[in-house]
C-alpha cells in the first residue's frame, strides 16, 4: 500500500470505505508522521491526540460510507480558529493560556462531516505577518527548505500539509495569508469569496477582509473541504445567504472557450524572472487547453498595499481592544490600578508587529487624520473593487503570480515595509472581496515552488476549481515532493 | 508627513500601550516609513468616489428576538485570570480614582 501520508482525500476515503484501513489506523499514522517530521518543521502549537483517537474510534464504530467523503480524515487547524477546550493562542503571548468555551462554526461543520481535528497550527501573531516569524512561540520552517520561511500568516497550515504530516488544514487569509504560504510550499490554498465561509469563531484581525479557507495537496481535495465549510451562518452578520454548489462537480479537465485575463500590473519588474517565466508557461498551458488568455489591466492594484495597511490596521486596532487582561488571557503582575492592567497587559502581551499595526490603525482613525488616511484608503478600495468588476465583465477568471518571489530566508527581511510589499499581488483580492487561490505551477531559484494565482468572480469558486483542476491534470508540478518526503 | 515622538506617545496612550523611550524612537521611525508609503494614495483622484468599508451588500442583519441559553458562568470564569465568588477580580482603582481608568 502507498504511504498513507502521501495519499489524497479520495484515495484515503476509498481505503476507509473498503475497510482496508480504519479511521483509527489513519489517525495513529498521522500522529506518527507529526512526531517524526514536526521537529524539523515546527508547524504544530498543540496536539489533540487523545480526543482525535476517541473520535476516530467512534467514527469506525459508526462506519464510513461513500456519502461521507471526509469522514475519518485528519485535519489541522490554524491557531486563530477557536476550538472548544483545545488551547487557542493566535500565536500570541496575550492568549498563551486561553481554552475556548465554544467552537467556531467551521469546527462544527468539520465535526458534522466527521473530520478529525488533530491539532493547532503555528501562524504569525494574530495573523499579522508574511513569514510566520512573528509567532510568540516558534518559527515554522518551509517544507522544501528548512532555512526558508513557510510564508505567512498560515505558515504552519501550509508547511504541515506540504511536509506530509496531514492531508489538509484550515488557514485564514486577510491579505494573502493562505495563498502566499500555499505558493511558498507548493500546495493548493484557497481564499473563498468574502461571506462564503462563516467567520464566527475566527479571532478577528481585520473583519472586512478575513476569510477562512482550506490548504491541500491537490485541487479536488480543496473543493471537497470547501463544500463542507461553506454556507450561511446566522451568527456571522457578514456571512452570505448564497447557495453552495458542489465544488467538485465541474472538475472535468475541459476548459475549452474559457476566457482568462492576465493583468499587466502583475507581471512587472518587481516579479522575479523565474516566477514570471513559470507564469508565462502556465499561460501557454491554458491556451493549449483551449482557453483564451489576454492581457488586461487592474490599474489601481499598485495602491493595494497602502490601502490594506490603513484598513487592516484600523480594523485591527479596534478588534484587538478586547485584549485587556480582564476576562481571559495574559494579565500583567506589575499593576497598581485598573489602567495598569490594561496598559501593562497589552504592552507585555502583544509582540512588536501587532503593536506596530495597532499604532498605525489608532493613528489613522484618530481625530485630524481620519479623512486623509482611513477615508482616502476606503475610497481607493472602491476603485480597486471596480477594476475587478470591469475585467470580470469580459472574463471568467484572472490569473497571475501569487507572490513576486519564491520563499525567502528565515530572518532575511527585517524591514516592515519590504515585508508588506511581499503581499502586493494577493492584497487586492481581499480588498475587493473576490475569491483567490494559489496552485503549484513550477519552480524557481533553489528549486523552490512557484504559485499561480487564480482569481474568480464573487461566489464563483466553481469556475476557479474547474480551471485549476484542468491545469493540474495537464501538469506534474503538484506531484513533485520536498526532500522531507523523499524528493530531490 | 513626518511623525514626531510626541505624536507617537499620544497615539500609544489612545491605544492603551506604553513603550520604553528607545522603542518610541524605533516606532517613530518605522511609522514614519509606513506613513510615507501610504502617502502614495494622495496621487489618486478620489473626488466623488464612495468609501468601501464592507464588500457585502447587507446593511443590518437582524435575528429573531428570542432568548436562548448563554454560556454558563462557571465555564466563562475558567479563563479569567483572577475570580472570587463567581465574579471577575481586578485590582482596586482607588489610588487615582476613576479618571485614571
Amino acid at each position: 500500500m502507498a504511504k498513507l501520508n502521501e495519499l489524497n482525500l479520495t484515495e484515503l476515503h476509498d481505503l476507509l470505505v473498503s475497510k482496508e484501513i480504519t479511521a483509527t489506523d489513519l489517525t495513529e499514522e498521522t500522529f506518527a508522521q507529526i512526531k517524526e517530521k514536526d521537529p524539523k518543521i515546527e508547524a504544530f502549537l498543540a496536539l489533540n491526540e487523545e480526543k482525535a483517537l476517541e473520535m476516530a474510534k467512534a467514527i469506525d464504530l459508526k462506519g464510513i460510507t461513500t456519502e461521507n467523503p471526509l469522514a475519518g480524515i485528519p485535519i489541522g487547524i490554524k491557531d486563530n480558529i477557536v476550538t472548544k477546550d483545545l488551547r487557542t493562542t493566535a500565536a500570541s503571548k496575550i492568549l498563551y493560556n486561553f481554552d475556548p468555551v465554544y467552537d467556531a462554526t467551521v469546527m462544527e461543520k468539520l465535526y458534522q462531516s466527521d473530520m478529525i481535528p488533530v491539532g493547532k497550527l503555528n501562524m504569525d501573531e494574530f495573523a499579522m505577518g508574511g513569514s510566520t516569524e512573528t509567532s510568540y512561540f516558534k518559527k515554522t520552517k518551509n517544507a522544501w527548505d528548512q532555512t526558508k520561511v513557510p510564508g505567512g500568516s498560515s505558515g504552519g497550515s501550509a508547511a504541515a500539509v506540504a511536509s506530509g504530516q496531514i492531508p489538509v488544514s484550515l488557514g485564514s487569509d486577510t491579505g494573502g495569508s493562505i495563498r502566499q504560504p500555499a505558493a511558498f510550499n507548493g500546495i493548493v490554498g484557497l481564499k473563498p469569496t468574502y461571506g462564503r465561509v462563516s467567520r464566527f469563531g475566527l479571532i478577528a484581525f481585520s473583519s472586512s477582509l478575513d476569510q477562512i479557507g482550506p490548504l491541500t495537496r491537490n485541487v479536488k481535495d480543496n473543493a471537497l473541504v470547501l463544500n463542507a465549510i461553506s454556507g450561511l451562518d446566522e451568527r456571522d452578520g457578514t456571512s452570505a445567504g448564497v447557495s453552495v454548489p458542489d465544488f467538485t462537480a465541474g472538475l472535468t479537465g475541459d476548459i475549452k472557450g474559457m476566457k482568462i485575463g492576465i493583468p499587466k500590473e502583475y507581471m512587472g519588474e518587481g516579479v522575479q524572472p523565474e516566477v514570471r517565466k513559470a507564469i508565462e508557461k502556465a499561460v501557454a498551458t491554458f491556451k493549449e487547453l483551449g482557453a483564451t488568455v489576454d492581457e488586461v489591466s487592474l490599474p489601481h492594484s499598485k495602491y493595494g498595499v497602502a490601502v490594506y495597511y490603513i484598513i487592516a490596521s484600523s480594523e485591527a486596532s479596534s478588534n484587538l481592544q478586547r485584549f485587556d487582561g480582564i476576562r481571559y488571557g495574559y494579565r500583567s503582575k506589575n499593576v497598581q490600578n485598573l489602567e495598569d492592567v490594561y496598559i501593562n497587559s497589552r504592552s507585555e502581551g502583544f509582540g512588536l508587529e501587532v503593536k506596530r499595526r495597532i499604532m498605525l490603525g489608532t493613528f489613522s482613525l484618530s481625530s485630524g487624520y481620519y479623512d486623509a488616511y482611513f477615508k482616502k484608503a476606503g475610497q481607493v478600495r472602491t476603485l480597486i473593487k471596480q477594476d475587478f468588476e470591469q475585467v470580470f465583465n469580459d472574463y471568467d477568471l484572472i490569473i497571475g503570480p501569487a507572490t513576486p518571489s519564491v520563499a525567502f530566508g528565515l530572518g532575511e527581511i527585517s524591514d516592515p515595509v519590504t515585508m508588506y510589499m511581499n503581499d502586493i499581488l494577493t492584497i487586492p483580492v481581499n480588498l475587493a472581496g473576490v475569491p483567490g487561490m494559489s496552485i503549484p505551477c513550477g519552480f524557481g531559484k533553489d528549486h523552490l515552488p512557484v504559485g499561480l494565482q487564480i482569481i474568480g468572480k464573487p461566489f464563483d469558486e466553481a469556475t476557479m476549481y474547474k480551471a485549476a483542476y484542468a491545469f493540474e491534470q495537464a501538469t506534474d508540478y503538484h506531484k513533485e515532493k520536498p526532500a522531507i518526503l523523499g524528493g530531490k | 508627513m513626518a511623525i514626531h515622538e510626541e505624536e507617537v506617545k499620544h497615539v500609544a496612550k489612545l491605544a492603551k500601550l506604553s513603550f520604553p523611550d528607545e522603542e518610541v524612537h524605533q516606532f517613530t521611525e518605522q511609522l514614519g516609513k509606513i506613513i510615507e508609503m501610504v502617502e502614495l494614495l494622495e496621487e489618486v483622484d478620489t473626488t466623488g468616489v464612495p468609501i468601501t468599508t464592507s464588500v457585502t451588500p447587507s446593511i443590518n442583519v437582524m435575528r429573531e428576538d428570542v432568548a436562548t441559553t448563554g454560556t454558563s458562568r462557571d465555564e466563562l470564569l475558567k479563563n479569567v485570570p483572577e475570580s472570587e465568588n463567581g465574579y471577575i477580580k481586578v485590582p482596586a482603582i482607588m489610588d487615582n480614582g476613576e479618571a485614571g481608568a
